[in-house]
């Protein structure tokens, strides 16, 4: 009865139908812009290339084919690795920030831990200071010596402050100090507390904050522009970037190549090419974002709690 | 008394508890020590002339054996640098960011929370959202796709019109539309499904009250709404205001594709640093150019905080 009357009076304080009408042709055309661009790659990287000099990019090419995607194909060798470097990337650097993040994030919830206030400072700190470009680069480079490996993709980036702070916010707020103190009293070791009893009933933050991590991983490509050097260790997002380039020397080297990599390289689709490989990288995200959205949202309105 | 002695000695004693969490926050600690504070020892190298003198041994040996070098690395950067004309369009830009950033998702979290069918909400919400998944390397391509001089939608428009052609990315002048544009586009749908959670969050009697009362949409969406997204409003501010002095360097780097004609329109602080650092391999401009970035952004935020807090202490981060 109660539920009714509510919906009857929302009934009655909508807007205007024509203002309605509005804000749905409005909302239609942002829609519209934010998934054209996506749909329009996705055309080119399918339509032939002759068609893409006749009439450049369009949404309605003269023929359609599969020549990029045969390349790619072709070179899945490199791309297999980018592909695998990207992944491999991924996967580790989720889990490690999940563990890192989570460990410092409990500690930081417990509200008799002698270590709070000391540990609350270097969470904090570096959410308001940083060493700046130059400096970073010439640790990670000549201090730590992790410049073209596969850890100065997964390492910088596996921590945030940002991370720890929604972290802690959780685990202070949803998980009862009483479920702890009593598997203190029977003895349990604050790890095993942590691993058995606080992390299985904290799984929506360990959602959002994997998410977080593993979108952020996924489309990383400056760690990548400023330590990596080693073609091998390049992801797709670094592939991506410097296959212009590649394209290029590929082009520029023709004449000075065998014949068979001249002709190679003559055929080879560049322009659906490119725009094939971006449709790569943004295949999985646009599956699997719209099942994931709503825990971004809840990341960060945990966080908007002041804690 | 002795009770109380007791207390307050078990109050200050060491426990097991704190070994153990002191275990258990040792790998993050360690991170923070590596990647966050050995580079923020590092920010001295802007008041050195940095020279490496023994290329086998670490960063901090070199920058210990280098001579020290006063301001004169600020000097230079601003003297022969061009670093004014830096931060004055990293400045005009991040002014409009942060306007746009906050007005224009507002508005349509507003706007949405009007729409009679959610469920085409979420949709439009959906599709909204999606550019806030994409990588500026991504996002280079679907801009190139329309603005590629030989083969984009819009110069083949333009022919078919019968207007000339453009070669966009030579002509600064259109770019810092282009590049506001896509800032605003890439988050708008971030932060509209954020306003709109906290504006579906507003107690529902609140409206149905302001109704009895006779309250008109406006004068609800004023007193009622915006109150109530006042203090994320606030948060979102403070959390912006330090990157007043960051750019973003993949929007003004990657997506013009680093083209040396738009440098006027792109050439920000972050874009700077990056090209002193790696192309012309000046560690000292780069550096004092990262220092003022680090301390003015550092001084921003505590300011804007401190501003905050005098006016409403609830709405303050820290």
């Amino acid at each position: 009865m109660a539920k009714k009357q509510l919906e009857g009076i929302e009934k009655f304080n909508r807007v205007h139908p024509v203002t309605n009408a509005l804000f749905t042709v409005l909302f239609a055309l942002l829609a519209l812009i934010c998934i054209v661009p996506v749909i329009f790659v996705v055309i080119i990287s399918f339509s032939s290339d002759t068609s893409i000099q006749q009439i450049g990019y369009s949404f309605t090419p003269q023929e359609w084919s599969l020549d990029a995607y045969r390349y790619l194909w072709n070179n899945r060798e490199m791309i297999g690795r980018a592909l695998l470097v990207s992944i491999v990337v991924t996967v580790g650097g989720t889990v490690l920030g999940l563990f890192l993040t989570t460990t410092m994030g409990y500690c930081l919830s417990r509200p008799n831990f002698k270590l709070k206030g000391f540990l609350t400072w270097v969470v904090f700190i570096p959410m308001i200071f940083s060493g700046g470009l130059v400096a970073t680069y010439n640790v990670y480079t000549t201090v730590l010596h992790i410049n073209n490996s596969l850890w100065v993709l997964i390492l910088p980036m596996a921590v945030s402050s940002f991370n720890v702070v929604i972290c802690k916010t959780f685990f202070r707020t949803t998980v009862p100090d009483s479920i702890i103190e009593s598997a203190k009293i029977d003895g349990a070791p604050q790890l095993q507390i942590f691993f058995q009893i606080v992390l299985p009933i904290s799984l929506p933050v360990l959602a959002t904050i994997g998410l977080f991590l593993t979108f952020a991983y996924w489309n990383d490509w400056w760690l990548s522009l400023m330590y990596i050097n080693d073609k091998n260790l390049f992801s797709l997002q670094a592939v991506l970037m410097s296959v212009e380039k590649n394209i290029e020397f590929l082009a520029q080297n023709a004449s000075t190549m065998g014949v068979s990599a001249a002709e190679y390289a003559a055929s080879m689709p560049r322009e659906s090419m490119r725009m094939a490989m971006a449709v790569v990288i943004i295949f999985p995200i646009a599956c699997a974002y719209p099942f994931f959205q709503k825990y971004f949202v809840s990341g960060l309105t945990i966080g908007a709690v002041k804690g | 008394m002795a009770a109380q002695a007791q207390k307050k000695k078990r109050k200050f004693s060491w426990t097991r508890d704190d070994t153990e969490l002191t275990l258990l926050s040792l790998p993050t600690t360690v991170w923070y020590i590596l990647f966050s504070f050995l580079p923020m020892f590092g920010i001295i190298i802007a008041f050195k002339d940095y020279k490496v003198t023994a290329p086998d041994r670490s960063f901090f040996y070199n920058l210990l054996l280098s001579e020290n070098a006063g301001f004169d690395n600020f000097k230079f950067l601003f003297q022969t640098g061009g670093m004014w004309d830096v931060i004055k369009l990293t400045l005009f830009y991040n002014i409009i960011f942060q306007i746009l950033g906050i007005l224009v998702p507002v508005t349509l979290a507003l706007l949405m929370s009007q729409l009679y069918s959610k469920r085409y909400g979420k949709i439009c919400q959906t599709c909204m959202f999606f550019p806030y998944f994409m990588s500026w390397v991504v996002v280079t391509y679907f801009v190139f796709a329309f603005l590629s001089p030989d083969n984009g939608l819009v110069n083949k428009v333009l022919e078919s019109l019968g207007y000339e052609t453009v070669n966009w990315y030579m002509e600064p002048k259109y770019w810092p539309v282009f590049l506001i544009f896509l800032n605003t586009w890439k988050g708008m749908g971030y932060g509209m499904v954020v306003y709109l959670a906290t504006i579906t969050g507003i107690d529902a009697t609140m409206y149905e009250a302001a109704l009895i009362d006779g309250a008109t949409k406006w004068q609800q969406t004023r007193y009622i709404t915006l109150p109530h997204l006042k203090n994320i409003i606030i948060m979102m501010f403070i959390l912006n205001i330090g990157s007043l002095v960051r750019s973003d360097f993949g929007l003004f780097y990657q997506v013009p594709k680093a083209s040396a004609s738009l440098t006027p329109v792109t050439n920000t602080i972050d874009v700077y640093i990056y090209n002193a650092l790696k192309t012309q391999f000046s560690p000292n401009m780069s550096s004092a150019a990262a220092f003022l970035q680090s301390v003015v952004g550092c001084i921003l935020i505590l300011l804007s905080n401190f501003i905050i807090s005098k006016i409403d202490a609830d709405s303050a981060i820290i």
